[in-house]
């Protein structure tokens, strides 16, 4: 048997090595089908990677809550206008809730900064310690600053890498200089590492940070002692972000005394919806290059099939001669199935090679990010050989089932 | 043991639209192993289905055929297959042989369906073309071969399994006299020294003439069945 299906396969590879151009339009519709799967997948891998990270510069499982709209008579606000949230509620909610491991707080505004003769508008920050924690920032030089900063509203300043590009000279040292904020000195004691874009494409490095308590009393202004801009808080596993964003809800609910038939006077986002928008996007991308690639696998399974029914009448009066020295339908059946088999996967083979060779094209020519896995490799090798199976069984079973008179007698 | 073919009463019709075709009607028939036996008669006397059923290439819509003991009739096409196999050779008037396919590897045929190992196949196909006096030309394709080469390749792939029946129809039918004259004294020697049983059909009464019974066919019954006395170990043989 193993001699059979062995030397069936080169008689194979030799019929179809006699009609090489037939044999590679034949392949073509496999060629092109796999290809654009390893090629769309891996760049959708590596899109869906990228989009990834950019969620990560997040920080590591983050909820963020935000204040709620204003109503006043019916007219609602934007988002974040109504200011319900106060310092004492992320402080309350880490008391309350276990499951949060930090909890940190915010509020910004853009505003002039002046270094020397330069002067630039960027978002001034105005935040606890534990956000940089939560947030994940890391410095390039300096260092953050502390509670005893924020609890003496200290004049220092955290810039992000924009910053340092449109204030100071190629080459300067940022920190230990004075820089004005609306004209209120700031010393810089730390430069913050570059996260790039953000998942929605805002530049995350253009922000200063500077104590919470020096924002609201010497920077910012306020009407309400302690309101913020915005909550954070996080939790030590991923899958314990939705538990934290209930009772956070509750929690709020409670302190600001909300009625049932009330609604929520804020909003959370934990980074898992922020991160399933995402991916929602570039899963309807993949999905509709699946489909795609599955229409040409399939025109590809029947430009095999319809050159294999050609064969099998080409050689109808060889198979006629095949049953009458003695072989069996299988013997026939096998020798077309595979004959099949090794089109489809001769195509699949040269398919994974163009569709990697594609891949690699993109990222050099583009620079999109590409990531070839080895499943979608195996997912485009198995499929070809199961187009090869699926569309040579009706020719294979033609001829298997020839009469051998007739098929002797056929010119 | 029995004769090699037993045919008894067989029919075959065959139904063209709304036409039934009586190819065969009753005819009865037994050759003994190590006979050769020439098969004549015009063109739809039934000759070629009677190749055909004896070839186990068809079965008869009535009657008995016995092959060796082994009845025929209402066996599935996959048994048929290795009756044909490993008890008949064929030889065809066109050859018939596969085209761009060297004659050893045609001669091999046989054996890759028996499932042998290709250097077991190998060496009985040579050994078989040597038998027909191919030796040397193991590697020539079809089309680089004479007529009469081409049906020695053909006579070697019948060979090759030892069949205890070989059938050949109008072997010389498209050869010229010399070829003709040739293969004819391979199958006789073939009859004469191996005792392999041969049925020829033929138009031509010299090429039946090398057989040692005549049997006449017409409208799918035999018609005349005599000995023509010429027992091949009777005859002169210059290979």
């Amino acid at each position: 048997m193993a001699a059979f299906v062995w030397l069936t396969i080169l008689t194979a590879l030799r019929i179809l090595g006699r009609n090489r151009l037939r044999a590679g339009l034949t392949m073509l519709g496999i060629v092109i089908g796999v290809a654009a799967v390893i090629a769309m997948v891996s760049i959708g891998e590596g899109a869906k990677r990228a989009v990834q990270a950019q969620i990560a510069t997040m920080g590591t499982n983050v909820i963020i809550i935000f204040p709620g709209v204003t109503s006043a008579s019916g007219v609602r606000g934007s988002a974040g206008s109504a200011v319900t949230l106060t310092v004492s509620d992320a402080l309350d909610l880490k008391k309350r809730i276990p499951l949060l491991a930090d909890t940190g707080w915010a509020r910004r505004d853009v505003m002039q900064i002046v270094y020397g003769n330069r002067n630039w508008n960027g978002p001034i920050n105005g935040v606890s310690p534990s956000y940089l924690i939560i947030r994940d920032w890391s410095f390039t030089s300096g260092g953050p600053f502390t509670q005893t900063d924020l609890d003496s509203a200290a004049r220092v300043a955290l810039i992000g890498q924009t910053i340092v590009e449109n204030l100071f000279e190629p080459g300067e040292e940022p920190v230990g200089a004075v820089i004005r904020i609306k004209n209120v000195p700031f010393r810089v004691i730390g430069v913050l590492a570059p996260k790039g874009q953000s998942a929605q494409g805002s530049d995350q490095d253009d922000l200063i940070l500077i104590p919470f308590s020096t924002a609201e009393r010497k920077v910012f202004g306020t009407p309400f002692i302690g309101s913020v801009g915005a909550m954070f808080g996080s939790t030590e596993q991923v899958e314990d972000l939705p538990m934290a964003a209930a009772q956070i809800r509750e929690v709020l609910r409670a302190r600001h005394r909300l009625q049932t038939e009330q609604n929520d006077d804020f909003t959370i986002r934990t980074q898992v919806d922020i991160g399933k928008v995402q991916e929602g996007t570039s899963e309807t991308l993949t999905m509709m290059l699946f489909a795609i690639a599955s229409v040409s696998l399939l025109v590809g399974g029947i430009g095999i099939m319809n050159i294999l029914l050609v064969s099998v009448t080409e050689r109808t009066k060889e198979i006629g001669i095949r049953i009458a020295v003695g072989a069996k339908r299988y013997h026939i059946l096998m020798q077309f199935l595979i004959e099949a088999m090794t089109l489809s996967l001769v195509g699949g083979t040269l398919g994974i090679g163009f569709g990697i060779a594609g891949a690699k094209l993109t990222t050099l020519i583009a620079g999109w990010p590409t990531i070839i896995s080895g499943n979608v490799i195996a997912l485009a090798f198995f499929s070809s050989v199961a187009i090869g199976l699926f569309f040579g069984l009706y020719p294979a079973n033609k001829a298997a089932r020839l009469n051998p008179i007739e098929a002797l007698r056929y010119e | 043991m029995g004769s090699l073919i037993e045919c008894k009463n067989v029919w075959k019709i065959y139904r063209v639209g709304d036409v039934e075709v009586h190819a065969l009607r009753g005819l009865s028939l037994t050759i003994e192993q190590g006979e050769f036996v020439a098969i004549m008669g015009s063109s739809g006397s039934g000759k070629s289905t009677l190749m055909n059923i004896l070839g186990c290439l068809d079965q008869p819509t009535q009657g008995r055929y016995r092959l060796n003991g082994t009845e025929v009739g209402d066996l599935r096409a996959d048994d048929l297959a290795t009756i044909r196999n490993q008890q008949i050779g064929f030889v065809f008037q066109s050859f018939n042989l596969i085209p761009r396919t060297s004659a050893l590897e045609n001669a091999q045929l046989p054996l890759f369906y028996r499932g042998l190992s290709l250097k077991e196949q190998r060496t009985q196909a040579a050994a078989a073309l040597r038998r027909v006096g191919l030796l040397g030309r193991e590697h020539h394709y079809p089309t680089q071969l004479s007529g009469g080469q081409q049906q020695r390749v053909a006579i070697a792939r019948a060979l090759v399994t030892s069949p205890s029946l070989l059938l050949a129809d109008e072997p010389t039918g498209n050869l010229d006299t010399q070829s003709s004259q040739e293969i004819m004294k391979i199958l006789e020697t073939l009859n004469h020294d191996e005792g392999i049983t041969i049925i020829l059909v033929t138009h031509e009464v010299d090429i039946a003439a090398y057989a040692a019974r005549e049997i006449m066919i017409k409208d799918g019954q035999i018609l005349t069945d005599r000995v023509t006395g010429t027992r091949p170990d009777s005859s002169p043989i210059e290979a």
